[in-house]
């Protein structure tokens, strides 16, 4: 075992990629010399040369699109948009091009690429660049989404969102990226479609990812001491879904509270919520709940920011609500 | 030069404004009184100021990412300036901006902006309304040298132009994108050669030099309010500190900023000023000795005033709608 953060965790998955095919390559705002804004490439460009890991001018639409293209022709890009709230400057080479392709074309297409994207608030960053937009791209067909909450699982699934041949979305949790944590010496590619219990437990259980697998590790240990008995299911992969681990949880307990960082309305929390009522209903003994932001953009000032987005003791309550 | 003594004392007072706050928002992320993303406009002074001098309070500006200087130049309060800083209820946006978006739609200033290159657009539609309602007034568009890479660029002034629109793009060509130089985002090193593809006026100045700016935008001001539409202004510039605080600038090369150091946009201006008799030096150290003592009452004021109540989370977000909020 070896310690890393979770930054550094994103960057060796790449790593080895770029090790073992020349195909991989990097570009994106500033991901050069300066790092990337959060140093997630920090040293790879003295690593690779200036071939692989490109600086690109601002132009998100170029930068998505670039890989569309790049990807059309047999390469593996790795495109990083500084912020998720910037995706919107390319979303039509995301949601009409990248995802579409393959299927207007009727298979004949492959677009292996992998868009990363950093997410979540907590940095006094305010409403442009610190929202949770993992909806809108779980919600598009063609794209698969996927999002570590730890470096081990930040390698493993970068691995196989490289090794993908469709267009693999990679959120990242930007205040996770200086947390660090135990990596196995021998790294493995980790399925996309394979939930992590994080903890079991017989009472409750918890649905979550990214960010929140902390709030809802310790909701469970204060819950713990009203004799509440969590489980904490991290989701890791948002589509393709492990409905499989969710529902045999589900079965075990009976109850679900659904964690997550996004404005309430239109979650993807909402839709982990509609799978368990649609396949899972009779299964639930008590409402299927949510813990989200709220329905606000993200404020600037501290309290404000506290205030709406969700926390440990927001799950505590959501879970003693069901009891 | 056709600028009148008080124009030129004004655009002064301005600079020194804007160089004074900055310098504290400076000190202040230093200590840690403030935080999130503060990028400062230290050393591109002349640009705002000589731009906003030619301006009335009904025209309109549209800033950027580093807008503390437009703000300045437009006309806003340090006070709620420096509250909106620490993130207070008293602050410009109640404490919901930051930095990042402060704006004061009373002097016609329509926000600092996150989005790199989204204010190409909304200055156009600001010009739209101007032109439908049929006023005299116009909008500065003011933006960076790497935003013209983003297709809101090309757009905002392929519309403007096309439909003639009361509207003044102000490039600050700092020479970054954060740390990526011009010559590695775009071909070109005048930006201004871009009005050609528009068939609009497109010329660069000086962007240290306050006067060079300010009879630049006036002409341009003055095409635009008679309906001859748009038009590109270049100001070479550079920002002396880093993109954001915090940036340790590893991509600058050595000497470089020094050298920028000597076009320093203030000096300059304190030196025409002496030279033509429109200040004496005691009258220059009283006005820099008022604008610090601005600056404190503007701290002061920020570290007097509250933070917002939660409940005011959930307000704004629609003008007849209140969100739920939680109840912790
Ligand atoms: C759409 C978008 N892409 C990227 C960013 C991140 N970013 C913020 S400022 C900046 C550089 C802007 O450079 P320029 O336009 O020259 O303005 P300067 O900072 O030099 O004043 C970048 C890349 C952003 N805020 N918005
Ligand atoms: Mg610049």
């Amino acid at each position: 075992m070896r310690e890393l953060t979770y930054g550094q965790g994103i960057k060796e998955g790449m790593r080895i990629k770029m090790l073992e095919n020349p195909d991989v390559f990097i570009f994106g705002e500033d991901v050069g010399l300066f790092g990337g804004c959060f140093g997630v490439t920090s040293g790879l460009v003295e690593e690779f040369g200036e071939k692989r890991v490109r600086d690109t001018p601002i132009s998100e639409g170029a930068i998505i699109g670039a890989a569309v293209g790049a990807a059309a022709v047999g390469l593996r890009p790795i495109p990083e948009l500084m912020f998720v709230d910037f995706a919107t400057v390319g979303m039509d080479q995301l949601v009409n091009q990248a995802a579409k392709m393959r299927y207007m074309f009727g298979g004949k297409l492959k677009l292996p690429m992998v868009v990363r994207l950093p997410s979540g608030g907590g940095v006094a960053a305010a409403a442009q660049h610190s929202q949770s937009l993992e909806a809108w791209f779980t919600h598009v067909p063609g794209l698969k989404v996927v999002y570590p909450s730890n470096p081990q699982d930040a390698i493993g699934l970068m691995l196989t969102a490289i090794d993908d041949d469709n267009p693999v979305i990679y959120l990242e949790n930007k205040t996770l990226y200086a947390m660090p944590g135990q990596v196995e010496d021998e790294v493995k590619p980790i399925p996309f479609g394979k939930a992590n219990i994080k903890k079991e437990g017989n009472d409750v259980t918890i649905i979550t990812y990214g960010k929140q697998v902390y709030d809802a590790l310790k909701a469970a240990e204060i819950l713990e001491k009203d004799g509440i008995d969590v489980e904490v299911v991290d989701l890791r992969s948002l589509y393709p879904l492990d409905k499989e681990a969710i529902f045999e949880s589900v079965k075990k307990t009976h109850k679900v509270v659904i964690v997550s960082e996004e404005a309430k309305r239109g979650s993807y929390a909402g839709e982990v919520a509609a799978i368990i009522a649609d396949e899972c209903f009779y299964e639930c003994d008590a409402p299927i709940k949510r813990v989200c932001a709220l329905n606000t953009p993200i404020p600037f000032s501290g309290v404000l920011e506290e205030y709406v987005l969700p926390n440990a003791a927001d799950v505590v309550q959501a879970v003693k609500s069901l009891f | 030069m056709k600028i009148s003594n008080e124009n030129i004392i004004e655009m002064y007072e301005k600079m020194v404004k804007i160089r004074k706050f900055e310098n504290r928002a400076m000190n202040l992320f230093a200590e840690g009184q403030v935080g999130g993303f503060v990028h400062l406009y230290i050393g591109e002074e002349a640009v705002a100021t000589g731009a906003c001098a030619s301006l009335r309070e009904d025209d309109y500006i549209t800033s950027t990412h580093r807008g503390h200087g437009h703000i300045i130049a437009k006309g806003g309060d340090l006070k709620y300036m420096m509250a909106e800083l620490f993130g207070k209820e008293t602050g410009y946006c109640k404490g919901k901006g930051g930095s990042m978006h402060i704006a004061d739609a009373t002097k016609g200033i329509l926000g600092a902006n996150g989005i790199v290159g989204a204010g190409h657009n909304i200055a156009t539609g600001a010009g739209l309304g101007i032109q439908y309602k049929g006023t005299d007034q116009v909008c500065a568009c003011f933006f960076g040298d790497a935003s013209t890479n983003q297709s809101t660029f090309h757009e905002g002034l392929n519309l403007a132009s096309t439909w003639k629109l009361p509207v003044i793009f102000i490039c600050e060509n700092n020479g970054y994108g954060i740390s990526v130089s011009q010559a590695r985002h775009q071909n070109i090193t005048d930006i201004s050669q871009r009005a050609v593809s528009y068939n609009i006026p497109g010329i660069t100045v000086d962007g240290n030099d306050v006067f060079a700016v300010f009879e630049a935008v006036q002409e341009a001001v003055a095409r635009a309010r008679k309906g001859q539409g748009p038009t590109l202004i270049e100001c070479k510039t550079y920002r002396w500190r880093g993109h954001f605080e915090g940036d340790p600038t590893v991509y600058r090369p050595e000497g470089e900023l020094e050298q920028w150091k000597k076009k320093d946009p203030i000096p300059r201006a304190e030196k025409y000023i002496l030279e033509h008799n429109i200040m004496t030096q005691p009258e220059m150290d009283k006005l820099n000795e008022k604008i610090d003592a601005m600056v404190e009452e503007a701290v002061d004021f920020a570290l007097a005033s509250k933070f917002p109540d939660i409940s005011s989370a959930v307000e704004d977000v629609y003008t007849d709608i209140v969100e739920e909020g939680r109840s912790r």
